[in-house]
C-alpha cells in the first residue's frame, strides 16, 4: 500500500482554501464526551442507536410469545402487547435505522470518504447528537410514567392515539410526539452537515462523481429527510396541541365512552397525509444508505468495478425525486377517490424500475467477479435476496385491488420487514463487519461472524415466509390473540409457534455479534490499514484508527474513482482513489 | 396537500436537476490529471456556512409549506369559521419590510466597510424584529379581547400556530443578529461582524418572503 503526499505528484498542490481550525480536546471529556470529532460523535450515534434498538428486539421477542404461546404469559395484557408493537415498532425505523444509518455512519464515513477534515459545523454536530440522546431518553421515560408508552401503533393514528380506551394515552402519547419534535430537531442539525460537507468539504479531485456510492446514498437520504421529517413535525406539534390545549386539528366530534368530547370537526385523514408524506420517504432515507452501502460492499468484495456506476447515481436521485409522490399508497383503505388511488399505484409502480436497475446492476457486478466470501459479503448477498423478496411483494400492495383485501394482515407485516427491517439490518451489520477494523484497528472474529450471518439469515426467513401465509389467510395485524374466527385453521396457530421459535433464536443469536464487537476489541486480529485491499480514502489515512482530522498533515488528491479493482496492466488489484496516474507519478518522483 | 408539493417538488427539482447536470458528460472511470483536478470539483460559490444557511431555509420552506397545507385541508371540513384578521397585522408588515431594509443598508454598509453604518443598520434591524414580534402578540390579545377565541376553533388556532411558528424563526434570527451586534458595538472581529450580516441579511428577507406568504394565506381565508 503506497500512501501518496502530493511531493511525488509535484503538479497538483493538495488544497489551496484555508483549511478549518480544528476543535482540539485537552481532557478525557472533552475527547471522549462532548467530542465535536465526528468519528467519536459516530460511535456515541451508534452505540445509543444499537442500544435503544436491543430495547425494541427485546420487545418484539415478547410480543412473538404472546402470538406463538396465548394464554401462557400472565405480563403480557392486551394493554401491553400493545404498547410493546408501538415501541417496537417506533424505535425500530427511527430511532434505531435512521439514527444508525445518518447519524452513525454518516458521520462516521462522510469526512473520511470526502477527504475532508471533520464535518463543516462541529459544534452543531456534537449537539445533534446530544439532542438525539435526550430524546431517546424521553422516550425510553414513557416505559416508567403512569399508564406506559402510548399503544396507538407505531403510525399514531389519531382519534385513538390520545383518546382514553388506548393504552398510554395519558402520559405516554405526549413523550412519544415530544421525543419525536425532539429526534427532528437534532437530525436537521445532523442533517445540515452531511449535506454541506459532501457538497462543500470535499478534497482536491474529489468530484461529485467520483464519490463512493455511500457517500450518495447518505447524501440523498439526508436531502430527503430534511425535506421530510418536518411532516413529522408538524403532525407531531398538531397533535399535541390537540391533546393537551383541545385544539381540533385532527380531532372529530366524538363520543368516547358514553360521554361527548370538545373536538368538534376534525379531519384524522389530515394527520394520516401528514404523517405518511413523512413516512414513505422514510422507507428510502433507511433504504438509499443501505443500497450505497452494498454497492461498495459487492464492489470491494467481487473485485470488481460497480456496473454501471453513473446509472447507480441517477437511480438514487431518481428513486429520492419519486418517494415523495408515492406517500397515499398507504391510505388505499382510507376512502380515498379511487383516481387518486390509480394515481399513486402507478407512482409506486414506476419507483420499482431505478430500484431494479440497482438489483441488476448488483447482480451483474457479482457476474464473473473475483468474489471472496467474507462476513461483508455475504450480508451484501443476503441483502440483495432479502430485498428482491420484500421489493415483489411490495408489487403486490401497491395495487389497490392486491391491497384491500390484505390491508392491516400480516402479510403487510412480513412485506415490510422484509422490505424495510432484514434488508436494512442485514446492511447494518455487514457495514460493522467491514469499517470495524478501521474503527478498532482490531479484526472482527469471521467464525463468529458466519455463524451470525448464516443464523440471522435463514432464521429471518424463517420468521417471515411463514407470514406471509398467514396475511393470505387473513390473519390480522396488532391482534393481541385470535380465538373464535371459523376462517383461521388450527394450523395457523402451528405456523405462528414456529414463528416465534425461529423469532427467539434469531434474537439470541444477535448476542453473539456483540460479544464478537466486545471480544474483537481487545483480542481481534489486528487488521492493519487496509484489510479488504480497497480503493476509497478512509482506508488510505496514515492511522489505523484514523486520528483527529483525519489524514495527517496534507489531505489526499483524488486522482480517480472508487471503484479501480482489477485494472487490466496494474500492479495489484486495486488503485487507491489518492494514487496519481503512472506518468504523473513518474515525473514527481525524479522532480524531487 | 398540493401546496406543500408544489414547493417540495420544486425544491427537489432544484436538487435533483443540479445534480444531474453535475453528472451528465462525466467519465468518472477515466483517471484525472494536474489540469483537470485544477480546474476544480464543483463546489457551489459561498462558504459552508452560507451554503448551509440556504439548506436550513429549504427545510423551513418545507416545514411552512406542510403548515399552509394543513391549514387549506383543515379549511374544507365542514365546522370552519372565518374572522375579522386583526387589523395590527398591517402596522406589523410595514415592520418587517423596514427590518428588511435596514438588513439591507447593514449589508451595504459591510461591503463598505464603514462599521458604524453596520452598527445603525444592526440596530435598526433589530429593533423593528423586536416591534414586529410586539406587534404579533398585540394581535394575539386583540383577538383574546374580541371574546370569540377558542383553542377549539380551527381557526384561530392555525392563526396563533402559523404566527407563533413565525415568530420563532424571527427569534432564532435575532439569536445570531444578538451576537453580530454585540461585536460590531465592541468593534472587534469585522471579518466576522460582515460574514454575519450577510447571513443575517439573507434570513431576514427570507423571513419576510414567509411573513408574506402567510399573510396572503390569512388575508384570503378570512375576507
Amino acid at each position: 500500500m503506497t500512501y501518496v503526499t502530493h511531493d511525488e505528484s509535484a503538479f497538483v498542490p493538495p488544497i489551496e482554501v484555508e483549511e478549518p481550525e480544528l476543535y482540539h480536546a485537552k481532557t478525557f471529556i472533552g475527547k471522549y464526551i462532548w467530542s465535536q470529532d465526528a468519528k467519536v460523535i459516530a460511535v456515541q450515534y451508534s452505540l445509543t442507536a444499537i442500544g435503544v434498538g436491543l430495547v425494541a428486539l427485546v420487545l418484539s421477542g415478547i410480543m412473538r410469545l404472546q402470538l406463538g404461546f396465548p394464554h401462557t404469559f400472565q405480563f403480557i395484557s392486551p394493554a401491553t402487547y400493545l404498547q410493546f408493537v408501538t415501541m417496537h415498532g417506533m424505535i425500530m425505523v427511527i430511532y434505531l435505522l435512521t439514527a444508525l444509518f445518518l447519524g452513525g455512519f454518516g458521520n462516521y464515513l462522510i469526512p473520511l470518504m470526502v477527504g475532508a477534515r471533520d464535518m463543516v459545523f462541529p459544534y452543531v454536530n456534537m449537539v445533534s447528537y446530544w439532542v438525539y440522546l435526550f430524546a431517546v431518553l424521553l422516550l425510553l421515560a414513557s416505559f416508567f410514567v403512569p399508564g406506559g408508552p402510548t399503544g396507538a401503533g407505531w403510525t399514531l393514528y389519531p382519534p385513538q392515539a390520545i383518546l382514553s380506551g388506548t393504552p398510554g394515552a395519558n402520559w405516554g402519547i405526549v413523550l412519544m410526539l415530544i421525543s419525536l419534535a425532539f429526534f427532528i430537531i437534532g437530525f436537521t442539525m445532523g442533517g445540515l452537515n452531511y449535506v454541506v460537507t459532501v457538497l462543500q468539504a470535499r478534497t482536491r479531485g474529489m468530484t461529485m462523481m467520483r464519490l463512493p456510492l455511500t457517500v450518495w446514498g447518505i447524501f440523498m437520504a439526508t436531502i430527503l429527510a430534511l425535506l421530510a421529517f418536518p411532516a413529522l413535525f408538524v403532525s407531531a406539534i398538531m397533535m399535541t396541541l390537540d391533546h393537551l390545549l383541545g385544539t381540533s386539528f385532527f380531532m372529530p366530534a366524538l363520543v368516547s365512552q358514553g360521554r361527548v368530547l370538545d373536538h368538534n370537526g376534525g379531519s384524522p385523514v389530515l394527520f394520516q397525509h401528514l404523517f405518511w408524506f413523512f413516512g414513505h420517504p422514510e422507507v428510502y432515507i433507511v433504504a438509499l444508505p443501505a443500497f450505497g452501502i452494498v454497492s461498495d460492499l459487492i464492489s470491494i468484495n467481487a473485485r470488481r468495478n460497480i456496473f454501471g456506476y453513473r446509472m447507480m447515481v441517477w437511480a438514487i436521485l431518481a428513486i429520492g425525486g419519486l418517494s415523495f409522490i408515492v406517500w397515499a399508497h398507504h391510505m388505499y383503505v382510507s376512502g380515498m377517490n379511487p383516481y387518486f388511488g390509480f394515481f399513486f399505484a402507478t407512482t409506486t409502480l414506476i419507483i420499482a424500475v431505478p430500484t431494479a436497475l440497482k438489483v441488476y446492476n448488483w447482480v451483474l457486478t457479482l457476474w464473473r467477479g473475483n468474489i471472496h466470501f467474507t462476513v461483508p459479503m455475504l450480508f451484501a448477498i443476503g441483502f440483495v435476496f432479502t430485498f428482491v423478496n420484500g421489493g415483489l411483494t411490495g408489487l403486490f400492495l401497491g395495487n389497490v385491488p392486491v391491497d384491500l383485501p390484505l390491508s392491516d394482515t400480516m402479510f403487510v407485516v412480513a412485506h415490510f420487514h422484509m422490505v424495510m427491517a432484514v434488508s436494512p439490518i442485514l446492511v447494518v451489520f455487514g457495514a460493522i463487519y467491514h469499517w470495524y477494523p478501521k474503527v478498532t484497528g482490531r479484526m472482527l472474529n469471521d467464525t463468529m461472524g458466519k455463524w451470525h450471518f448464516w443464523i440471522t439469515f435463514l432464521g429471518t426467513y424463517c420468521i417471515y415466509y411463514p407470514m406471509h401465509y398467514l396475511g393470505i389467510l387473513g390473519v390480522p395485524r396488532r391482534y393481541y390473540a385470535i380465538e373464535g374466527t371459523d376462517f383461521i385453521p388450527a394450523s395457523a396457530h402451528s405456523v405462528n409457534e414456529g414463528i416465534t421459535i425461529a423469532a427467539l433464536i434469531v434474537g439470541t443469536v444477535q448476542l453473539l455479534f456483540l460479544y464478537n464487537l466486545i471480544w474483537s476489541y481487545f483480542k481481534g486480529k489486528p487488521s492493519g490499514g487496509n484489510p479488504w485491499r480497497a480503493t476509497t480514502l478512509e482506508w488510505q489515512t496514515p492511522e489505523t484508527p484514523p486520528k483527529h482530522g483525519n489524514f495527517g498533515p496534507e489531505l489526499p488528491v483524488v486522482y480517480r474513482w472508487a471503484y479501480d479493482y482489477s485494472v487490466p496492466g496494474a500492479a495489484e488489484d486495486f488503485i487507491p482513489q489518492n494514487q496519481p496516474p503512472a506518468k504523473m507519478a513518474a515525473t514527481g518522483r525524479a522532480k524531487a | 396537500m398540493t401546496t406543500a408539493l408544489v414547493l417540495l417538488s420544486a425544491i427537489m427539482a432544484i436538487v435533483v436537476g443540479w445534480l444531474v447536470r453535475h453528472t451528465l458528460n462525466v467519465s468518472p472511470w477515466q483517471e484525472q490529471g494536474a489540469a483537470e483536478i485544477a480546474r476544480g470539483n464543483g463546489e457551489l460559490a459561498g462558504l459552508p456556512v452560507q451554503v448551509g444557511l440556504v439548506v436550513f431555509m429549504a427545510v423551513a420552506t418545507s416545514l411552512f409549506a406542510l403548515f399552509i397545507s394543513a391549514y387549506y385541508m383543515r379549511m374544507a371540513e365542514a365546522d370552519w369559521t372565518n374572522f375579522p384578521l386583526p387589523t395590527v397585522l398591517w402596522l406589523n408588515s410595514g415592520l418587517l419590510v423596514l427590518a428588511s431594509v435596514a438588513m439591507q443598508m447593514t449589508r451595504t454598509a459591510a461591503r463598505r466597510g464603514s462599521l458604524d453604518g453596520i452598527r445603525k443598520g444592526l440596530v435598526g434591524g433589530g429593533v423593528f424584529s423586536l416591534a414586529f414580534l410586539g406587534g404579533q402578540i398585540w394581535a394575539w390579545r386583540q383577538l383574546n379581547a374580541s371574546g370569540e377565541f377558542t383553542p377549539a376553533n380551527p381557526a384561530y388556532a392555525f392563526f396563533i400556530l402559523l404566527t407563533a411558528l413565525h415568530g420563532i424563526h424571527v427569534l432564532g434570527g435575532l439569536f445570531v443578529w444578538a451576537r453580530a451586534t454585540a461585536r460590531a458595538v465592541r468593534g472587534i472581529d469585522l471579518g466576522k461582524v460582515r460574514l454575519s450580516v450577510e447571513l443575517c441579511t439573507v434570513y431576514w428577507h427570507y423571513l419576510l418572503l414567509v411573513w408574506a406568504a402567510l399573510f396572503f394565506v390569512l388575508l384570503n381565508t378570512h375576507r
